[in-house]
């Protein structure tokens, strides 16, 4: 059984005459929690971004759960479609839809994209907010939510879908201390489903304490590095 | 000098542009000024001032004298003060050549539609006429338009003085002039109420040019002298009376009522008038946001071609007059397409704030950070659908107080429609003011309709703007 979730290989990026990613390859396996790193402008976003499908790539090749993205030409719309169920995305400023309460940001693409019955979705829309600990929001308005708030109700909103590979772009950035651990908590209890996980972050202390590995990125390359604790 | 107010744009014979030299006047009325001014020893000077507001230019101050073929009427003789008359017109129908048989009078205009000039007797009569013969008129802002619509078949009759009849039935073909009298009215001097002595002299002046055949030899110049001047000349110098208008019954005249009788008489026009407004408002709002939201969208996802085109037509219809579209529509394109004066008015208030509407929804749409709509999509939403459940229904949020101030400027605006010969509420108070020669209640009326109409909107685009101001950071 192969346990490969994610495969990047040799993937090269560029906007304009700029190189962002030079030929990153990365392999990712079911329940891992891999963490990104590197300096500002290393192509950490980026990465996250052609994963989702939401960024041309020029050659390399990426495979989430069989389905493989090529370089080059655009992604075929089938392609993208099934894309969209294998892989979810946490952005850094949440972008939940402000004309919608919480839990009908969370209802939005199971009862449109994928034909859920609108009772069912609400259902487990309620019990992935209960998970997370914000159910008790679960009619207010984005606006309305703390950035720990907000948080929770994107990740519940990218679960909703089931997808087996989840990104987040910088999940630590506006979270004080205790909720980072609270976080770290909620993500490796996610990984021990069986949830793959790969985020990109700024934050040393989140990484030792709570990924299985750290990949570092330096000018649009993976640097050769020690696996952390 | 002697400051006289006149409208060119009514043409010659009355008063025109000199085609050799614009910048100078020409015309029969231009020469009865001349003789008052010498007669006064004084200079004449010319003062442009459109035809209908003639009667409040003078009442201002703004001239001394206000002469342009203005008619001798009731209400004119009991809130200003006009000289003795110095021509003596017939009102007259003129039809289509192929309807001169059938059509000799008002009574067969049944079902018909009939032109003429806003403002004017052949009007009142027409407005009569509606009532007793159940024809349609239809009140225009100048006196060629009734003819040319008259030969396309917008309307079946035109009734305007002979001396107007007359010169327009010698530029176009395909008119007859029927010769039945319909009323006799005289053009006069109009001059302000507090003006009587000099309105005196001015009199005497025409008597003398009466007597001395001066008025005759400068209306033969201008081709217009019949046999009528003479008879009124020997009446005014023997004495008698002259009624205003003969053969328009003058008791009911709004005029010689007190003013909240004749605000009482009025105010239910006003009413029709203002659910004209309304509605042609509403209509054209409608037909503006949709039309407003295809061009958005189209400027927000389509080609590059579609794109510019869209770009082109916001650009031009922001760049011109509104008034000039609504000219085009109506009598640009009447050799193409004959729009009914409702049609056009709707569509050419629709097409103009469509572009105006369209560039709220672009930056509306534009306004929703990129970071939702990708969100969107990861989730595995169509663009449709991220356009439809997501972008849209936000930037609906964001547009709707400033489209909200659009449809007051539009209900507004929708007075414009009145150079289409649409009777709303603006045009139908400006009759109402002729006819009392007054402003002050009709205005005062015209604007508690607006003001009843707009605040309600108002109102209900500042709750919207509290409610979303609650709900966003």
């Amino acid at each position: 059984m192969n346990d490969t979730v994610l495969d990047v290989s040799d993937l090269h990026l560029h906007r304009g005459a700029r190189p962002v990613l030079a030929g990153v390859s990365l392999d990712v396996r079911r329940s891992e929690l891999v963490a990104v790193m590197g300096p500002s402008g290393s192509g950490k976003t980026t990465i996250l971004r052609a994963i989702a499908g939401l960024e041309r790539f020029q050659a390399g090749r990426i495979t989430v759960d069989g389905i493989a993205l090529a370089g080059g030409a655009a992604i075929p719309a089938p392609t993208l479609r099934e894309l969209r169920r294998k892989v979810g995305m946490v952005f850094q400023f949440h972008c939940l839809f402000e004309h919608l309460s919480a839990i009908d940001n969370v209802c939005l693409a199971p009862v449109h994209a994928y034909g859920v019955s609108p009772a069912r979705a609400s259902q487990r829309a309620l019990q992935l907010l209960a998970a997370f600990g914000v159910e008790h929001r679960a009619m207010a308005m984005p606006s309305q939510l703390s950035g720990g708030e907000a948080q929770r109700v994107a990740i519940a909103r990218a679960l909703a879908v089931d997808p087996p590979l989840l990104l987040m772009d910088e999940p630590t950035a506006s979270l004080d201390p205790e909720r980072r651990a609270e976080l770290g908590a909620l993500l490796n209890g996610l990984r021990r489903q069986g949830r793959t996980l790969v985020i990109a972050t700024h934050d040393e202390d989140f990484v030792q304490e709570w990924t299985t590995r750290v990949v570092r990125l330096r000018d649009g390359v993976i640097e050769p590095a020690p696996r952390s604790a | 000098m002697l400051r006289w107010a006149g409208d060119p744009e009514g043409g010659a014979p009355f008063v025109e542009a000199d085609p050799s030299r614009p910048d100078r006047v020409v015309g029969f009325d231009v020469e009865v000024a001349d003789l008052f001014a010498r007669g006064l020893g004084r200079t004449p000077e010319f003062l442009n001032v459109e035809y209908k507001s003639i009667d409040q230019s003078i009442a201002r101050g703004d001239a001394d004298i206000g002469m342009s073929g203005i008619e001798d009427t009731p209400a004119r003789r009991a809130t200003l003060a006009v000289t003795i008359p110095y021509y003596e017109f017939r009102e007259v129908l003129s039809v289509r050549d192929a309807d001169a048989a059938r059509i000799r009078s008002l009574a067969d205009l049944r079902g018909k539609t009939v032109g003429t000039l806003g403002g004017t007797i052949a009007y009142e009569i027409l407005l009569r006429a509606q009532r007793e013969h159940g024809l349609r008129a239809v009140s225009y802002d100048d006196d060629v338009h009734p003819y040319s619509d008259l030969l396309i078949g917008r309307v079946d009759a035109v009734l305007l003085d002979n001396v107007l009849a007359e010169r327009r039935h010698r530029t176009m073909k395909g008119l007859t002039i029927l010769p039945q009298t319909v009323a006799v009215g005289h053009y006069v001097g109009l001059l302000s109420a507090q003006s009587a002595p000099l309105r005196d002299s001015l009199n005497e002046i025409l008597r003398t040019s009466m007597r001395d055949g001066t008025l005759e030899r400068i209306f033969r110049k201008w081709d217009v002298w019949n046999d009528d001047q003479p008879q009124l000349y020997a009446r005014l110098l023997a004495g008698e009376p002259v009624p205003a208008v003969t053969g328009l019954d003058a008791s009911a005249n709004v005029a010689t009522m007190t003013r909240w009788e004749a605000a009482r008489r009025y105010f239910p026009s006003l009413l029709r008038a203002s659910a004209i407004t309304i509605i042609l408002s509403c209509l054209s709002m409608g037909l503006a946001v949709a039309i407003g939201v295809l061009i958005a969208t189209g400027r927000v996802y389509a080609g590059r071609p579609a794109q510019a085109a869209l770009t082109a037509y916001v650009e031009l219809i922001r760049g011109t007059p509104i008034l000039l579209q609504l000219f085009v529509l109506y009598y640009g394109l009447a050799a193409a397409i004959r729009l009914p004066a409702f049609v056009a008015a709707l569509l050419g208030l629709a097409l103009n704030y469509a572009a105006y509407e369209s560039e709220i929804y672009r930056s509306a749409l534009e306004a929703i950070p990129v970071g939702q709509l990708e969100a969107a999509r990861t989730l595995g939403l169509s663009e449709r659908q991220v356009l439809t459940l997501v972008r849209a229904p936000q930037a609906f949020r964001l547009a709707l107080a400033p489209m909200t101030n659009d449809f007051v400027a539009l209900l507004k605006d929708s007075s414009l429609v009145s150079v289409l010969t649409v009777l709303e509420l603006t045009k139908q108070t400006q009759i109402f003011a002729t006819n009392l020669g007054s402003w002050v209640i009709p205005g005062t009326l015209c604007a508690a309709l607006y003001l009843a109409m707009s605040l309600p909107l108002a109102a209900f685009a500042r709750r919207l703007e509290q409610r979303w101001r609650t709900v966003r950071p």
